[in-house]
């Protein structure tokens, strides 16, 4: 090979290496987003379905119930227009309280309660995760009114 | 007073550090040796006037001043002293201030260890460091004061945040940010060069020492950091992947490839622009690290909105120092030249890739941390990328490197030969794919990534033997001991550092294939069993520490009817904030840590409790700190002893051979 052709087929192997790279990084990327919605996004079904989501909001008073076994904890999260039931089984964050902010990851069922794998409330008595907050305030901005039925997901 | 003393001293060193920034430079370029002389003075005196700061907000602190601001917002009279002090870097101001104490004190070192450089290097060095140094009071001084008074005082404090009420977190912030500031020499070295128009391999020499320093800190800054997230957040993780701390890992990574880079330009006067384009890099990333973490955009981006003002400032700052010091490297960098050519195949080639490699990995990791901010500040959608995004990336990315680094350091320099290289390291590759193989069957679980992360770490050990052993070969003359002791220490310390990376990688497959977990319901003389050790429950009892009162659990631990531990995990109310924290008890041990957390109080004095057993867990941060004994070591090598402190003597041409 002269060195021209080497250069050559140096640089090709360089530019392979980082196209492999790249659409290593965009396919792992695109595959673990985690969308956020809010629990009015929720009840209008427009999640994705069989993916794992956020969604954010306010858990509601005296919504926090706890099963026979200690650790499977059953609560709303509201974000004052509609209401979605989570369960989780683990144990909540030390900040986790009823009329403070949460933010869950998980999946839908079938019967419209959100499946949480895990629930995140940061460390600070004054902080609102932005997420919770924003849900919220979209709430309140679309001006709808506070609904008590509980959100059945169609189908 | 003393606070308003502080506040002058800042602006006393924002005066000399526009001296420092902008007379050494103009003077170097015309070739003015009296504005140069400028700059080591006004280095040492801007040192001195930071420090008076920082010895006022201390003061501040530690006397209980809640008429300043900060000071209220980030103690409490009920805070002990050592927190106290600790809280000076507990909030954004403080740290701002923190960081440019560093940055005087590398200033400050520079100016001691820089008498062997020519005097208008030296001068841009300086020069470059105090226009860092003026961005950084600016700041402070227009958006961030850390002396504002708060008029009428306040009574008592709001505290400091009780998860930085920790040992770990008094010193990871110190060491994150020596870290950070440290690579300011490199970038300050690496401007200066580009404005002189010369980078020899001098140049390069000169830098290393102080690259890698600062990159021992950094490595030793995200240990602290993950080990305190391990035993303080009491979710027995030890990395998530979380934008805090990617925002600490991309200024390592970039630094790791510059420690390389260097070393090719140091030994084999090449890869020069790349060289300079990495350590504008680093630096790069270590002030957006600051910033990222610093500014709260991360808890939100519309706290860039609640004070415009600094968004603004940040970002502007972003702008010049990067765009800036980018648009010098195109200006300036042909005039640097390439520096030699060498074959795909050779030492050159090795660490070439493994740079490209450590580049990507960088880049994977920003595009990670950014795009959402960046969705979000668009407005375009809320969205997180999880770990699983960060490990599907990195392992695939990492896994060549780590296999380059074995293979690195057998290469000849220039060109080598495939074949050759195959023979030498095939007794490795042999015993790492046997224990690759076999440690699974033995340890009774087998998984691909189990497999994996032995075959890395034995390769890379297994190679580091072969490569003494064909040094201690190539040696004439002297037993074993005395060849040993002949090989250079940065020699060693290369060795040294990666294996730690070895020791991280045992560390980091055991704990993800080992691990167990359970989350328990226990009420008292409850037994739970996990990973072979029964934990048996003995209730809990009222504690009061001197900010907070707490419960505290009494867990029995035994493995085969032997006690092996008693664990005493508490759930803490700090009473300022009324906050409640868990603190997690742990028993740690080479070979396994045992962690115990409380969750919540159930029925009947029972609570939620979780468990852990960890095994290998404390190899993670073992092999940090063996990477950092490894870079402490290389720098201790006398080949960067400036010129006038070495000592006249014939050194054997064999053991110059060995050193590269």
């Amino acid at each position: 090979m002269t060195p021209r052709q080497k250069r050559f087929a140096f640089v090709g192997l360089g530019l392979l290496v980082l196209g492999v790279a790249t659409a290593l990084v965009l396919n792992a990327f695109q595959s673990n987003l985690v969308f956020f919605f809010t629990p009015t996004q929720v009840a209008n079904g427009e999640v994705p379905k069989g993916r794992s989501f956020r969604i954010g909001g306010m858990v509601e008073d005296g919504s926090v119930k706890r099963e026979a076994d200690g650790l499977t904890v059953r609560f709303v999260v509201t974000d004052t227009a509609k209401r979605v039931p989570v369960v989780y089984k683990g144990i909540l964050p030390d900040l986790f309280k009823e009329g403070k902010g949460a933010v869950a990851q998980g999946r839908l069922d079938a019967d419209g309660t959100f499946v949480a794998s895990e629930v995140l409330a940061k460390h600070d008595e004054n902080y609102m995760p932005p997420e919770a907050a924003e849900a919220l305030a979209k709430a309140k901005a679309s001006g709808a009114q506070s609904s008590n039925t509980l959100i059945v997901q169609p189908q | 007073m003393i606070p308003e003393i502080g506040h002058f001293a800042l602006i006393l060193a924002l005066c000399v550090a526009l001296v420092q920034g902008t007379l050494p430079i103009y003077g170097a370029a015309v070739g003015n040796s009296r504005l140069m002389a400028l700059a080591a003075p006004a280095a040492r005196c801007q040192f001195f006037l930071v420090l008076t700061a920082f010895g006022c907000l201390a003061y501040a602190f530690a006397n209980k001043d809640f008429s300043v601001l900060y000071v209220a917002a980030t103690s409490n009279s009920q805070l002990p002293l050592h927190y106290r002090l600790a809280a000076i870097w507990g909030a954004h101001e403080g740290s701002l201030l923190l960081w440019t104490f560093i940055l005087t004190i590398w200033m400050f070192a520079v100016t001691l260890f820089s008498s062997h450089l020519p005097e208008a290097m030296r001068s841009r060095i300086l020069g470059v460091m105090g226009l860092v140094s003026v961005g950084f009071l600016l700041f402070m001084l227009s958006v961030s004061n850390p002396f504002e008074r708060l008029i009428p005082a306040a009574a008592e404090g709001r505290d400091l945040n009780p998860l930085l009420q920790d040992p770990g977190m008094v010193l990871h912030p110190p060491m994150l940010y020596m870290g950070y500031v440290g690579f300011s020499v490199a970038f300050a070295f690496a401007l200066a060069a580009l404005l002189g128009g010369n980078l020899d391999a001098a140049w390069a020499r000169w830098s290393r020492p102080w690259t890698t320093v600062a990159w021992c800190f950094l490595t030793i800054g995200i240990a602290l950091g993950s080990g305190w997230a391990y035993y303080e957040l009491g979710w027995g993780g030890w990395w998530f992947w979380d934008p805090v701390e990617n925002a600490s890992f991309m200024p390592w990574l970039a630094g790791t490839a510059l420690v390389h880079s260097l070393a090719v330009t140091d030994k084999r006067g090449g890869f020069k622009v790349w060289t300079v384009l990495l350590a504008i890099l680093a630096f790069s990333l270590s002030l957006l690290g600051t910033f990222l973490v610093r500014s709260g955009v991360l808890t939100s981006v519309h706290a860039f909105a609640t004070d415009p003002k600094r968004g603004l400032f940040i970002l502007s700052f972003l702008a010049v120092v990067i765009g800036g010091s980018l648009l010098l490297y195109a200006w300036r960098a042909p005039r640097v030249g390439l520096g030699g050519g060498f074959a795909p195949v050779s030492r050159e080639g090795f660490l070439l890739a493994n740079n490209v490699l450590l580049v990507a990995a960088t880049g994977a990791v920003l595009l990670g941390t950014l795009y959402p901010l960046f969705l979000d500040a668009l407005d375009l959608g809320k969205i997180s990328v999880g770990p699983p995004y960060f490990d599907s990336v990195f392992v695939p990315l990492i896994t060549p490197a780590l296999f380059l680094m074995g293979i690195g350091p057998l290469a000849q320099w220039k060109k080598a030969e495939i074949p050759d290289l195959a023979k030498r390291v095939r007794w490795a590759a042999g015993v790492s794919v046997l224990t690759a193989l076999g440690l699974p069957i033995v340890l009774g679980e087998w998984t691909p990534l189990l497999s994996l992360g032995f075959l890395l770490a034995c390769w890379i050990v297994a190679t580091a033997v072969v490569s003494v052993r064909e040094q201690l070969a190539h040696m004439v003359g002297g037993g074993i001991g005395a060849r040993l002791a002949r090989l250079p220490r940065a020699y060693w310390g290369m060795l040294l550092a990666h294996c730690g990376i070895a020791v991280f990688v045992v560390g980091v497959t055991m704990v993800k294939g080992f691990e167990t977990e359970q989350d328990v319901r226990m009420g008292m003389g409850d037994v739970a069993t996990v990973g072979g050790y029964t934990f048996r429950f003995d209730g809990v009892q009222n504690v009061r520490g001197p900010n907070y009162t707490a419960v505290r659990g009494t867990f029995h631990v035994s493995r085969d009817g032997r006690e092996t531990a008693l664990l005493y995990p508490e759930k803490r109310r700090y009473t300022a904030q009324n906050q409640v924290m868990t603190e997690a008890a742990i028993d740690s041990g080479v070979v396994r840590d045992l962690y115990v957390s409380l969750g919540e109080p159930l029925e009947d004095g029972a609570w939620s409790v979780r468990l852990y057993h960890k095994p290998f867990v404390n190899w993670i941060w073992g092999g940090c700190l063996i990477m950092a004994l490894g870079g402490a070591l290389a720098v201790s090598d006398r080949r960067y002893r400036p010129a006038w402190r070495r000592e006249p003597q014939a050194v054997p041409a064999n053991v110059q051979l060995a050193g590269r």
